[in-house]
């Protein structure tokens, strides 16, 4: 029952986020601030991160498939195919959804604690579209930060490969290379695009509607990221059984 | 002019408001009163609109909360002006674009206009060198000073602020009160203000209401509260000596 209020609620806000638009002027200012602060400010980390595990990825493949009648370019399909498909995408919005959501979760309910958003809604301020579409339109350019981590992925391995003796430049480019699906990247980057959107809307959701003190402002980041974790899992086994089954 | 008619506010099982009525008059400062949980904080946000009360209804001059449109309600808010308890300045925000605020979302006018109705109302809460400060740089009074320089800068025909002087030494306290009956006189506006301080009840008490678990138990001024016999009004009022005293005076100087 609570559950379902929950989703009740979570839906109108969505439905409030795109109701009465924020002037223009204002708003540009409000989304280029999101960009710095959840896309560019995620740089660094999605970066160090998809280049090692990448790395790691291609030697555990090598080791464990290390029988001379397994060809040669198995290491780089391999490794191609676990970053674009689940690293990249899902597990790196898991990462995201501690650092972005929590973000996202603490700094607005720092905001209903202090009643800034009673002071936005007093005034008359549409506080759903003022404080939740910035950030939705912020995290459209999520798929951009994942191309990145694909990229810096399979690089990471490549390098691991090369350096490490356990592949061949020509081996590792030709598994890259191999059965290359267009449809893969385009089913990667649907779910980049879900995931994005579970982002930007479920820790504002509980940071929003966040009830107590500035105590209360942890335990939410922390049911925040629980939460969005658990539905980009969700998502993430719904799309992959529509799209790929 | 506000009218409020049997205000109801209940949150699911339990009643926080029972009923009350009352009126606010224009250009003076009105008080509510009463101990902390008393529904000072609730009162208000029905006003308001933050809260959509239960039952009741509220009037500002002459029309009726209940009757409006949203988009008479979304006009009024813009007549509205407030001051929350802990002053809710936007803190990614200096204290000049804090006070800009209200006229960059909701007029046309250009930064130059908006700048300079800002310096005025900057001016008039007496705060100095502190347009590009963070909140997080000044002081709990400056605060206070910014979020009224905020409220007033549209014009506001009401004023509510929820205990204006919470967290402030006495004399900034009283400072911060003559401030705000000031404003009030100057600009006509009708102002609303929760407290449990009896120093602003002395100060600044021209009309009073005083709540106890959710219900009106008095009404009057800052003269009469001294002189009346209600058992509530005078447990709140002479909880400290001094104002025992207060009332000794204020009985042989009216004999
Ligand atoms: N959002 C809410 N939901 C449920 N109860 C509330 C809510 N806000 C206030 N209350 C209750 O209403 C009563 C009055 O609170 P409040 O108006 O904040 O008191 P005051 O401002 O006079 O100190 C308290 O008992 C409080 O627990
Ligand atoms: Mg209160």
């Amino acid at each position: 029952m609570k559950t379902l209020t929950h989703i009740g609620q979570y839906v109108l806000m969505i439905q409030k986020t795109f109701g009465k638009f924020t002037k223009w002027n204002v708003l540009k200012i409000l989304i280029v601030r999101e960009i710095d602060d959840l896309i560019l400010g995620s740089l660094g980390i999605i970066s160090f991160i998809s280049f090692f595990v990448g790395g790691v990825v291609a030697i555990q493949t090598a080791i464990n498939t290390d029988n001379p009648l397994l060809p040669g370019y198995l290491v780089g399909f391999a490794t191609r195919q676990s970053i674009i498909l689940e690293f990249a995408p899902t597990f790196i919005s898991i990462i995201m959804a501690g650092k972005v959501g929590s973000f996202i979760t603490s700094s607005l309910g720092t905001m209903r604690v202090t009643e800034q958003i009673d002071a936005l809604e007093v005034m008359g301020v549409n506080t759903y579209n003022y404080l939740i579409f910035p950030k939705i339109a912020a995290l459209t350019l999520y798929p951009f930060l994942i191309s990145i981590s694909m990229a810096l992925g399979i690089f990471g391995g490549y390098l691991a490969c090369i350096s490490g003796g356990f592949s061949s430049h020509a081996d590792f480019v030709e598994g890259l290379q191999l059965d290359f699906k267009t449809f893969h990247i385009v089913y990667a980057f649907i779910k980049t695009f879900l995931f994005a959107m579970l982002l930007a809307t479920i820790p504002s959701y509980h940071g929003y509607f966040m009830k107590g003190g500035a105590l209360d402002v942890g335990k939410a980041s922390t049911t925040s990221f629980v939460w969005t974790s658990v539905a980009i899992i969700i998502a993430n086994s719904i799309v992959t059984n529509l799209l790929l089954t | 002019m506000i009218q409020i008619n049997n205000l109801i506010k209940s949150f699911e099982e339990t009643q926080v408001l029972k009923g009350i009525s009352t009126i606010f008059e224009k250009g003076k400062t009105n008080l509510i009163i009463g101990q902390s949980g008393s529904g000072k904080t609730v009162f208000l946000k029905c006003v308001l609109g933050l809260f959509e009360a239960t039952d009741g209804d509220i009037v500002f001059d002459n029309t009726s909360l209940k009757s409006m449109d949203l988009k008479t309600r979304a006009l009024l808010r813009q007549d509205i002006g407030m001051v929350f308890q802990g002053s809710a300045l936007f803190d990614s925000m200096t204290v000049e674009e804090n006070i800009m605020f209200p006229m960059k979302m909701f007029t046309d006018a250009d930064e130059d206009e908006i700048r300079d109705r800002a310096n005025t109302a900057i001016n008039r809460v007496n705060l100095i060198d502190a347009n590009h400060k963070m909140p997080s740089e000044i002081s709990g009074g400056m605060k206070k000073r910014v979020a009224i320089a905020r409220a007033i800068i549209m014009n506001p025909k009401y004023l509510f602020c929820d205990e204006p002087n919470s967290g402030l030494d006495p004399r900034t306290a009283i400072l911060i009160d003559n401030l705000i009956q000031e404003i009030t006189q100057e600009y006509a506006i009708t102002t609303v203000i929760n407290t449990h301080d009896m120093n602003s009840v002395m100060e600044i008490g021209e009309k009073i209401v005083f709540l106890e678990n959710g219900l009106k138990q008095w009404e009057g001024t800052n003269r009469e509260i001294f002189k009346t016999d209600n058992e509530a009004v005078t447990k709140f009022v002479y909880s400290s000596e001094m104002f025992k005293k207060i009332r000794e005076i204020y009985i042989k100087e009216s004999n």
